[in-house]
């Protein structure tokens, strides 16, 4: 007779939700590199210091200067009362000139072999190795750390295809004119007070162009960290696809254990020309705080992808579980006739942590799709909102949308909520929408654990099985990630 | 085996089992029939450890063994196995996954290797076949769906497929038709071992035609009243529960 593998009590469900929200956030540590930093403050100077410091023409310099002076004439929602606030999360004022605005390795690198050690060392922790993952997983990885690109690769093959994929500083200086076309013609410079901030300080990001008639063959992504104390992370992504073109890019996070808050206010801008498709694929985990809710990231992320041509495709899939408080809406603007706009969601809050996301999609042309399903799962005390705009307009006849908002709490103390705004201007489309609140069932937990599984795993299995179709969505080597991801942030949270 | 002593149990402080007491023996099978409400569930929901039943008094070794110290997971690894009247609908989890995932950890607390996807698939048609489910349902999400007699069915699959060495059935007869009911007894029969134990907790004495008990206990509120052979259930069939019951108040008074 084999020895029972436990003998100890049952542990209740409530038991088991705080064993795991002690458990620490298993990404968190911090690595240790000399930074190249702009002293804390926000002014026109920091503007020109960073610009200058990037070498950037001028014409880059003076956009920043524009979207800063509209920055100051803003209001910060972050200032505003909880109560004028419209999204429904809470949080303290922020400092904006406590944050240092540049900070960059010090060598300028080639190859990986000059990449600091250290930097290596750290995606090691985070079980991405990089190159192995490059020659295995046949990724080309544009590894962002802190600002400034250290590593970029599968250059060479992507260029013989004609595909730019290189960190955005480089875009600026090889390719200015792409560059100057696309910035900001999705999300303007005074689009939302973040969003004109990340415009004038940002530091670097990613830059894609597909030219036209190719397909992507690889999958293109980018691994972000936060890194160096204090300092608010600005990252920019542009991604343009020329006619017929196709790409999936990929775009995943981890950050280190810090005591302040951390801002993060990031722009991506898309660009799907006619026959275009364009597949944005998101998984983020940055630091959430401790248990109490203190230190976590503050993610305010302006995504917007416009489907300038006819018949072009935008999908943004996004698995979202980190941060404090996350504050975003991947959107489509469906400019070109029969145009398809998706939005596919799974966002998690646990602990102490706050979601307001969802989508907008705008239709503009005739006959134009789009998709919304979005999966919310709130556990301890988390707040999770799904805010979502589908216009349809005068013009964009014969459109149709089909939103799909699911819930699921775990726990008494955390929150689900459901904000639709439908506008339908014209008599020939179509909205439909669904949306359920289901708790985890104790029952079901139960009939799990009757079956040989662990609460843990029971949990888990049954989370994964709610966000199933947007896993479905995902790359393969993601989807194993999110996957896996889900579990691990469920562990903090029960969820 | 399994030896049941003055347990009383309750859910949210109302009282429903009040001091039941049963010997299950190695081999043995056992049936429990009793009126609605009397308690048969709940004594099989406190068997395998759900948190909802508060035991109040009373013991229940299983192999030597505490049984209501253990988790209800480390039960089903150390072979106990409890057929749901209502099996739980769960979206979005497929069926083999989810099977083969209960089944590894039951494997892995016997000490056994785990098993492959491909492995499994093998085991897994073998007992399709015995409980006469398509292959269909393995990529269905649990139970989601499926009719009555479906999931009942799918109890069967499961515990042909987990082999446990203490089976508790519950009304997994009920809202089968004819042909149904024996496939489910088949299924309890075929995993009948010197090593292993069923408790069959039926309303209908027609199940036990299949399935022969070495014992049918009657429970009412909360209490083995009479236990017996497979003629108990016969005569329960005719005559119903009324004749315990005014025996039982008799003894009751007179004692
Ligand atoms: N979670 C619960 N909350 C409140 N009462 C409960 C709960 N579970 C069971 N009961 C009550 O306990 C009593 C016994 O229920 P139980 O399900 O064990 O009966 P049963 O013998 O299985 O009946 P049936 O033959 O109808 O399946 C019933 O009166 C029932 O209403
Ligand atoms: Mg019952």
């Amino acid at each position: 007779m084999p020895e029972p593998s436990s003998q100890a009590a049952p542990l209740s469900d409530t038991e088991v939700l705080e064993e795991f929200a002690q458990r620490e956030y298993k990404e968190g540590f911090v690595t240790d590199v000399e930074t190249d930093s702009a002293p804390p403050g926000l002014n026109e100077e920091t503007i020109a210091f960073i610009s200058a410091k990037k070498q950037e023409p001028e014409w880059l310099l003076e956009w920043r200067l524009k979207a800063y002076r509209q920055w100051l004439t803003m209001e910060d929602p972050t200032a505003q009362k909880a109560s004028q606030r419209w999204a429904m999360v809470q949080y303290p004022e922020i400092d904006y000139q406590a944050i240092s605005y540049f900070s960059a390795p010090k060598k300028a690198l080639n190859s990986l072999d000059e990449v600091d050690p250290e930097i290596l060392e750290t995606y090691n922790k985070l079980g991405i190795p990089l190159q192995e993952q490059m020659m295995l997983a046949g990724v080309a990885v544009d590894a962002v750390f802190d600002s400034v690109s250290v590593a970029t690769t599968f250059k060479d093959k992507l260029a013989e295809l004609g595909i730019i994929f290189c960190s955005f500083t480089e875009a600026v200086h090889n390719h200015p004119d792409l560059v100057q076309k696309y910035l900001g013609s999705v999300v303007p410079t005074n689009d939302n007070y973040f969003a004109a901030l990340n415009c004038a300080v940002f530091t670097d990001g990613s830059f894609v162009y597909i030219p036209p008639g190719v397909r992507c063959p690889m999958e293109l992504s980018t691994y972000f960290r936060i890194n160096a104390a204090n300092t608010g992370q600005f990252e920019r992504t542009l991604v343009v696809a020329d006619e017929g073109a196709y790409v999936s890019y990929l775009e995943g996070c981890t950050a280190p254990m810090r005591d302040e808050n951390q801002l993060h206010a990031a722009v991506v801008e898309l660009v799907a020309l006619g026959d275009a498709q364009i597949k944005y694929s998101t998984i983020q985990n940055w630091y959430p705080g401790n248990a109490e809710g203190v230190g976590g990231i503050y993610n305010f992320v302006t995504k917007r992808g416009a489907c300038r041509g006819d018949r072009s495709k935008i999908s943004w899939t996004q698995v979202e579980t980190g941060s404090a408080i996350t504050w975003k809406y991947p959107s489509c603007i469906l400019q070109g006739d029969d145009s398809v706009g998706e939005f596919y969601s799974v966002a998690v809050t646990s602990g102490k942590q706050q979601a307001d996301t969802g989508t907008k999609m705008i239709h503009l042309g005739k006959n134009t799709k789009s998709t919304i399903i979005s999966k919310g799962i709130s556990a301890v005390e988390g707040q999770n909102t799904y805010r979502g705009a589908v216009q349809i307009m005068k013009k964009a006849t014969d459109s149709r949308n089909f939103t799909q908002c699911d819930s699921m709490l775990i726990g008494d103390q955390c929150g689900a909520h459901t904000f639709p705004y439908i506008t339908v201007r014209n008599a020939s489309s179509t909205v439909e929408h669904e949306a359920s609140t289901s708790k985890i069932g104790e029952d079901q937990i139960f009939y799990c654990n009757q079956r040989g599984l662990s609460t843990e795993d029971a949990v888990s299995m049954i989370v994964n099985g709610f966000c199933k179709e947007v896993l479905a969505e995902l790359p393969m080597e993601f989807a194993v990630e999110a996957t896996k991801l889900l579990g691990i942030s469920l562990e903090g949270s029960v969820g | 085996m399994l030896k049941i002593s003055n347990l009383h149990a309750s859910v949210e402080d109302t009282q429903i089992l009040k001091g039941i007491n049963l010997d299950v023996a190695a081999g043995e099978v056992h049936a429990i029939m009793g009126p609605n409400g009397s308690g048969k569930s709940t004594l099989a929901q406190v068997l395998a450890g759900h948190e909802a039943y508060e035991v109040t008094e009373g013991s229940v070794s299983y192999e030597d063994k505490d049984l209501l110290e253990m988790s209800p997971e480390d039960r089903a690894r150390e072979g106990l196995f409890l057929a749901f009247q209502y099996p739980v609908e769960i979206p979005g989890v497929n069926t083999a996954y989810f099977l083969r995932t209960g089944l590894n950890e039951i494997l892995k607390a016997r000490g056994q290797e785990e098993m492959d996807a491909i492995d499994f698939l093998q085991l897994i048609r073998e007992k399709l076949k015995l409980v006469e489910m398509d292959e269909s349902f393995l990529k269905r999400s649990v139970n989601e769906g499926f009719s009555g007699g479906e999931k009942k069915r799918h109890e069967v699959l499961q515990m042909a497929v987990l082999e446990p060495r203490l089976a508790v059935l519950d009304e997994t007869d009920s809202g089968l038709d004819i042909d149904a009911l024996k496939v489910v007894a088949e299924g309890v029969n075929q995993l009948r071992a010197p090593n292993r134990s069923t408790v069959i907790v039926t309303h209908y004495q027609r199940l036990l035609d299949y399935i022969v008990p070495d014992y049918v206990h009657v429970l009412i509120h909360g209490r083995i009243v009479r236990s017996g052979g497979k003629e108990l259930a016969l005569k329960l069939e005719e005559q119903g529960y009324d004749w315990i019951r005014e025996e039982v108040a008799e003894q009751t008074v007179g004692a």
